[in-house]
């Protein structure tokens, strides 16, 4: 359905995010391009999320850019935060605002939205109240919004820190299914048995810093930087 | 205190019987705070909204000036929109003083800064929440402000009811605009106000009556309005 062509690679050069004169972030420098989901992990106050909201545009960087290989890229990328946000509508209503939002066709929107429940196992709840589902289902929800968008990149920020382990699995489940469909994932997590289950690539930040880009294979046996592996032993990180 | 209870039992006569007379001056009323409220929701709602997600130089101000007008005294009310109106006024040509759109009038602009006000409040906390989210899905502020509005319905239903009950209950701006004439421009509380002086207690208490029953009703719309709410989700 998608048109031929993209904006990916997403490429981040010398980018940089101070607040109140404390930098959270320095000097990184990356390359997301499409393939299997890229995953980004690092002790608590890394900058994992402010990493995140400068690539997908929510913060502008204090230093450095972020571009795109193609045009409309705000169109083809979303984000699912870490505690939704859902709007205080019904299930389906809260699956079509986005689709509204972007502009498509109205008779499009329905099958969009429903498709995108189905595939989060909501389907049968379309007509409930959004604010009444559990965390888990709200969870879900704010994945098949960004999902009926058929973003071409989807950032996920911690989804499932305040999961319980069912529902952490249902929603790695969407997010494999999403990966492979093509979209492309980048997620940021704290739970290192879920970057591995996901990744197909690590970013490790520690302090600010991104200390590597390496292949999810290679980073949990050999990981470049002693920081890195010490993260992976357990050993606590500052 | 024989006069009180032969005055009471008359009232509630009046009240049962849906006395004609009654039954005008309570309509009028429903009517003029009615129609005032709809126009302050047109103008109130969407700016409280704008103001909500607006951030600009001098928001403060106004801000601080808003909701210096929620107080603003219903006499006071009355007497700016009685200088508007008089013959000699700015709008004295369309000949509206003493008629029941003036008293409209007074009552949208005693009670719109209330509405936007406290419209707001109620929309900032939610704009704070929603903000990063619409941003993501590529609406700005100006597109958030329905948004807004309509997930925000619950309470501002609440906002207009607080809305209704002030212009409903005020005094002083329906009798300085309206001059409290008899069958076109007499409602419930300026009537209240007459006919207690004339001695006149038994109407003066059925509306009272009138009154305190619509209050009440309105405080029942409220909390049921948050119950709906809560079953909501919302």
């Amino acid at each position: 359905m998608r048109a031929p062509d993209t904006m990916l690679p997403l490429i981040a050069e010398g980018l940089g995010f101070a607040a109140g004169g404390q930098a959270i972030l320095s000097d990184v420098n990356l390359t997301i391009a499409a393939g299997r989901p890229s995953m980004i992990i690092g002790p608590n106050g890394a900058g994992k999320s402010v990493l995140l909201r400068l690539l997908h545009g929510l913060l502008a960087p204090t230093q450095g850019r972020v571009a795109h290989a193609g045009p409309d890229a705000a169109r083809r990328q979303s984000m699912v935060f870490q505690r939704p946000v859902l709007l205080r509508r019904s299930v389906m209503a809260n699956a079509l605002y986005p689709l509204r939002l972007a502009g498509v066709p109205s008779a499009e929107r329905e099958p969009r939205a429903r498709a995108a429940l189905e595939m989060v196992g909501l389907a049968d709840l379309a007509d409930r109240p959004a604010r009444r589902l559990s965390g888990g289902e709200q969870q879900r929800l704010a994945l098949a919004r960004a999902a009926a968008l058929n973003p071409e990149l989807l950032f996920l920020d911690e989804p499932c820190a305040s999961l319980d382990p069912a529902a952490t699995r249902a929603v790695e489940q969407i997010v494999a299914t999403l990966a492979a469909r093509g979209t492309k994932i980048v997620m940021t997590t704290h739970d290192l048995a879920q970057a591995k289950r996901l990744a197909g690539e690590v970013l490790f930040l520690h302090r600010g810093r991104l200390l590597e880009q390496t292949p999810a294979d290679q980073f949990f046996f050999a990981p470049t930087t002693a920081e890195a592996d010490a993260f992976l032993r357990g050993d606590l990180l500052w | 205190m024989n006069d009180i209870g032969t005055a009471a039992a008359t009232a509630i006569d009046l009240v049962v019987t849906a006395d004609p007379a009654l039954a005008r001056i309570v309509l009028l009323s429903l009517r003029v705070s009615l129609t005032a409220l709809l126009i302050a929701a047109l103008v109130g709602l969407p700016l409280g909204a704008l103001l909500a997600v607006a951030r600009f130089p001098g928001r403060g101000l106004v801000l601080s000036v808003l909701n210096a007008l929620m107080g603003l005294p219903p006499v006071v009310a009355g007497l700016l929109i009685y200088l508007l109106l008089s013959r000699s006024g700015p709008l004295g040509p369309l000949g509206l003083l003493f008629t029941p759109t003036a008293m409209i009038i007074a009552q949208a602009v005693l009670i719109a800064p209330i509405l936007a006000a406290l419209s707001r409040e109620v929309l900032e906390g939610l704009w704070e929440e929603y903000a990063e989210q619409l941003r993501s899905f590529g609406a700005g502020r100006l597109r958030a402000v329905p948004t807004l509005l309509w997930d925000g319905r619950f309470a501002l239903l609440t906002v207009l009811l607080a809305g209704f009950g002030r212009a409903s209950a005020e005094v002083g701006a329906v009798m300085i605009v309206g001059g409290n004439i008899d069958g076109f421009t007499r409602v419930m509380t300026t009537a209240i106000a007459l006919e207690t002086s004339a001695g006149n207690l038994p109407l003066a208490l059925a509306l009272g009556m009138v009154l305190m029953a619509i209050v009440l009703l309105l405080n029942a719309a409220a909390q049921a309005t948050r119950q709906v709410a809560q079953r909501a989700g919302a």
